[in-house]
């Protein structure tokens, strides 16, 4: 009896909370070039100004319930991400930033970035080592405890490789124009690899193409370019543009010519704005690759996705000690389309797409913690476009900063 | 008292609240409108083989890392056997042969023939069909499910078909004889001939044996993988011999071979839909009425079976299993074996109606799927099944409405 009742009362605090709209919610002052910098252990490193290296990480865990055509392999957890940050700001001017990851326990490590900036001016910045590719706006702002959703989008990690890390140099700064902030980066990475099509998943994947090989040699010799750039208004928000671009397969392997150079396009669209107290994030991607005649249709030579991303703050309230927490209701639309083409035999449209919603609750308990609820609802359609395979399940799940 | 009616209450509000959640998740589609899952009554060890099947034939997808090639045509035995179900013209098989008129022999088996592997791996050049090549088919993938059942069988059935049809005068089905591959060690109850060659049961002409010759030369003449039934690589015969991938053979083992043979085995009948609808009911004795059933034989019965579900049972595939003549329109001028090229072998009908759930939303029929529908397929028809055909086209639109409407409820 007493269960219900607490049970009550909660259901009841809850809808009062809901009832009584006090807002809070602040833009991002931060440029997306800059999220990285953006830490919470780095901005409090700085304010007490006693050290010049800080240690941060993340930490992010969720269950998931799905069930896909009736099927479900019942409830799970998984503890997703644990990452540990190193900054350390050896002068004025040059600063050092690490990321290590691990991913599903200690299934998965990987060095996510190992960065040097030597400042010269705040509009030339020069970048080298571990970097992560402006290839999007998700890539380089991917930190768990900044979103609202549980679900990386699809677009991003299957469209675009995120998280995607490639040694590399080159130059990134800001520029003020007039109330706006330009930013821009370039850089010059090893590149993608012969699994954007030698893989297991049969179909052209950016992701599959990702380099195991971040400390050796890259398998072409010829580097790839990633580029961004940013515009940014503290009022509105921020417009991104991006390129990447390069030569993917073994072309040339101990002075023999294997292949033709076949390469690859990648443009990005993202935006992050507030209007009023609506935060929308969003990106769009498109990708153009030469595939190799041999791998046959199943291999799409162009891709396409988005996600749109709506965030809006019901209410602001305490709870016992806690205070200013806020309760966001979120809601996601997605879409990625593998294969953009028409089958050679029939004329006919080639499917191998996703599309999903997912609404849900966020509780923020500041910017670096929050607990977050989705409901999500996929419809998958397979290369030759059967009836859509339909999953649907609730995720709960956590994310903080330390 | 009052805290009684709040209990109950809470406890609606709790229970309705997992109910709506229930109704949020996507449901179980009818089990008679999917073709994927097991036969019912398999033990649960037996559930363990078919789940371990399952999965490499329906989710292993192999690279070249993997044993993928070095020439291929898919990489996965799922993507041309959709969801177990018929495949799409874009994953179909080209088969060809050179052969002089009066003789039934494929002199490109030592150039590559009869398979085209028109895929290759990065380094290797794909295989192109040569230019001496006089018939060249394609074939769609059928569905690969209730095929334990036409694989158990008695031979003496099928047989005995022959010679009843011979008696009959109505059609004249024949039996393929086929040369066993040295890894094969028929069953004791198979018949030979006097050349020491078995029925042919499996593919468009009846070509493969057992299915277990069906799937080894599927993994080595689809996917370029080698198996412990045979550890030979395709190879493209336009070039050197040596040109072979670098994985080392056998690529899989036995035991996924075996495991794949037996998810094929005990995979579930196709179940029929709608049989209580009038005009099924009327479709299905005008079906036998113009003797279609002649050919696409209702009901079959299996012999003794090492798995117990599959022995001496009923089913109803529609198919006597035997080569028939079917006219010059379906003569690709193309031969497997020792069948003439207007030759094939009736497919079975169970499962029709689902066809659309694996081919994209419609339909792909006969064996290279150029029938877009069931009226389509039927006007095809030529040869031993002309007078079917005619009498079919000569029924007023609802009758043939009715056939259409039974074979879409298969
Ligand atoms: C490239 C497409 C393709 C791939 C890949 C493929 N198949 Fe097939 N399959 C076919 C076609 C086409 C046929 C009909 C063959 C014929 O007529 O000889 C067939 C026939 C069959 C049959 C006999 C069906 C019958 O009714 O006679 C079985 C069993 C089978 N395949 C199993 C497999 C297995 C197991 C794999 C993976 C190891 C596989 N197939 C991979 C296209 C494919
Ligand atoms: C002489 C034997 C024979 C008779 C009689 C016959 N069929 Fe067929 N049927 C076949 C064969 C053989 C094929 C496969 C031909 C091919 O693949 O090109 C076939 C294919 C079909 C198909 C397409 C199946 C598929 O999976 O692609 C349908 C539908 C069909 N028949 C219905 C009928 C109907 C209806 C009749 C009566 C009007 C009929 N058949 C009479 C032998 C026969």
């Amino acid at each position: 009896m007493l269960r219900f009742g607490r049970l009550a009362i909660l259901a009841g605090a809850l809808f009062l909370i809901v009832a009584n709209w006090s807002y809070g919610q602040d833009v991002d002052s931060v440029a997306n070039k800059d999220a990285i910098f953006a830490r919470p252990f780095i901005f409090q490193g700085n304010v007490s100004k006693q050290t010049t290296t800080a240690i941060g990480g993340y930490l992010e865990g969720n269950t998931n319930y799905f069930v896909t055509n009736g099927v479900g392999d019942g409830f799970s957890m998984e503890m997703r991400r644990f990452n540990i940050f190193l900054y350390s700001s050896i002068s004025d001017r040059i600063r050092f930033l690490s990321e290590l990851e691990f991913e599903h326990g200690t299934e998965e490590i990987a060095l996510e970035t190992a960065l040097l900036d030597f400042e010269l001016h705040p509009s030339f910045i020069l970048r080298a080592g571990v970097i992560l590719p402006p290839i999007g706006y998700f890539n380089q702002n991917h930190d768990g405890p900044k979103w609202e959703f549980i679900d990386r989008p699809l677009v991003s990690t299957t469209i675009l490789p995120a998280t995607l890390s490639e040694i590399g140099f080159g130059f990134h700064g800001n520029v003020p124009v007039k109330t706006l902030t330009v930013t821009y980066e370039v850089y010059l990475t090893n590149g993608l690899n012969d699994n954007v099509v030698a893989n297991e998943i049969n179909r052209t994947s950016l992701t599959s193409g990702k380099g195991g090989a971040l400390f050796e040699e890259d398998n072409n010799g010829s580097p790839s370019l990633s580029s961004r750039i940013g515009f940014k208004s503290r009022k509105y928000g921020e417009l991104g543009f991006s390129y990447y671009g390069g030569v993917y397969n073994t072309f040339k392997s101990d002075g023999l010519n294997l292949d033709v150079k076949r390469g690859l396009n990648v443009l990005a669209i993202d935006v992050n704005f507030q209007v009023s107290r609506l935060r929308i994030i969003g990106e769009t991607a498109w990708i153009n690759a030469d595939i190799p005649q041999s791998f046959g249709q199943q291999f799409g030579s162009e891709q396409w996705g988005f996600h749109l991303d709506l965030i809006y703050p019901l209410s602001t309230f305490n709870l016992f000690s806690l205070e200013r927490i806020t309760l966001n209701g979120n809601f996601r639309i997605e879409r990625v389309d593998y294969n953009i083409d028409n089958f050679n035999e029939t004329g006919t449209k080639i499917f191998d797409e996703v599309t999903a919603i997912v609404p849900g609750l966020s509780l923020r308990f500041s910017r670096s913690t929050l607990i977050r609820a989705n409901y999500r609802y996929h419809w998958e359609r397979d290369f030759f476009g059967n009836p859509a395979s339909k999953t649907g399940g609730f995720q709960f799940g956590f994310a903080s900063y330390f | 008292m009052q805290g009684r009616i709040w209990q109950h209450f809470l406890n609606i509000l709790l229970l309705s609240g997992l109910a709506a959640c229930q109704s949020f998740l996507p449901d179980l589609p009818e089990e008679n409108e999917l073709l994927d899952g097991p036969e019912e009554g398999l033990s649960t060890e037996e559930q363990g083989i078919f789940l371990a099947g399952d999965i490499a034939f329906n989710d292993e997808i192999f690279t070249p890392a993997t044993g993928l090639g070095p020439i291929f045509v898919a990489s996965s035995c799922a993507s041309c056997h959709v969801g177990d179900g018929k495949g799409h013209p874009t994953n179909a098989l080209t088969r060809f042969s050179q052969t002089a008129s009066n003789e039934i022999v494929n002199r490109l088996l030592d150039k590559g023939g009869p398979q085209l592997q028109h895929r290759s791996i990065p380094g290797f050049t794909a295989e192109q069909i040569p230019p001496e090549a006089n018939g060249v088919s394609k074939v769609v993938a059928p569905a690969v499910t209730g095929l334990g059942f036409l694989a158990a069988i008695p031979d003496q059935t099928i047989l005995d078909l022959v010679v009843q049809q011979r008696d009959e005068g109505i059609v004249s089905g024949e039996v393929q004889w086929v040369d066993v591959p040295g890894y094969l060690k028929p069953e004791p109850w198979q018949i030979t001939n006097s050349e020491a060659q078995y029925i042919g049961r499996f593919g468009k002409k009846s070509a493969a044996i057992s299915i277990l010759q069906q799937v080894v030369g599927a993994y080595k003449q689809d996917m370029g993988v080698t198996t412990d039934f045979d550890t030979e690589d395709p190879i493209n015969f336009s070039l050197s011999a040596n040109q072979i991938d670098p994985t080392i053979d056998p690529e899989i083992p036995a035991s996924t071979v075996n495991g794949v043979v037996f998810y094929i085995r005990t995979l579930k009948r196709p179940l029929p839909r709608n049989q209580d609808e009038p005009s099924v009911i009327a479709g299905k004795s005008l079906f036998s009425q113009i003797q279609c059933s002649s050919c696409h034989l209702p009901v079959l019965k299996t012999g003794l079976s090492d798995i117990s579900i599959l022995s001496e049972q009923e089913f109803y595939p529609y198919t006597d299993m035997l080569l028939h003549d079917m006219g010059p329109e379906l003569d690709d001028g193309h031969v497997d074996g020792n069948e003439l090229s207007f030759e094939w072998r009736t497919p079975p009908l169970w499962g029709l109606g689902l066809a659309p759930d694996s081919q994209g939303g419609q339909f792909f029929l006969m064996h290279d799927g150029r029938a877009t529908s069931i009226e389509e397929a039927i006007l095809l028809h030529g040869g031993e099944s002309e007078s079917m055909k005619e009498s079919f086209e000569a029924l007023d639109r609802d009758k043939k409405n009715q056939i259409i409407e039974f074979l879409e409820s298969l």
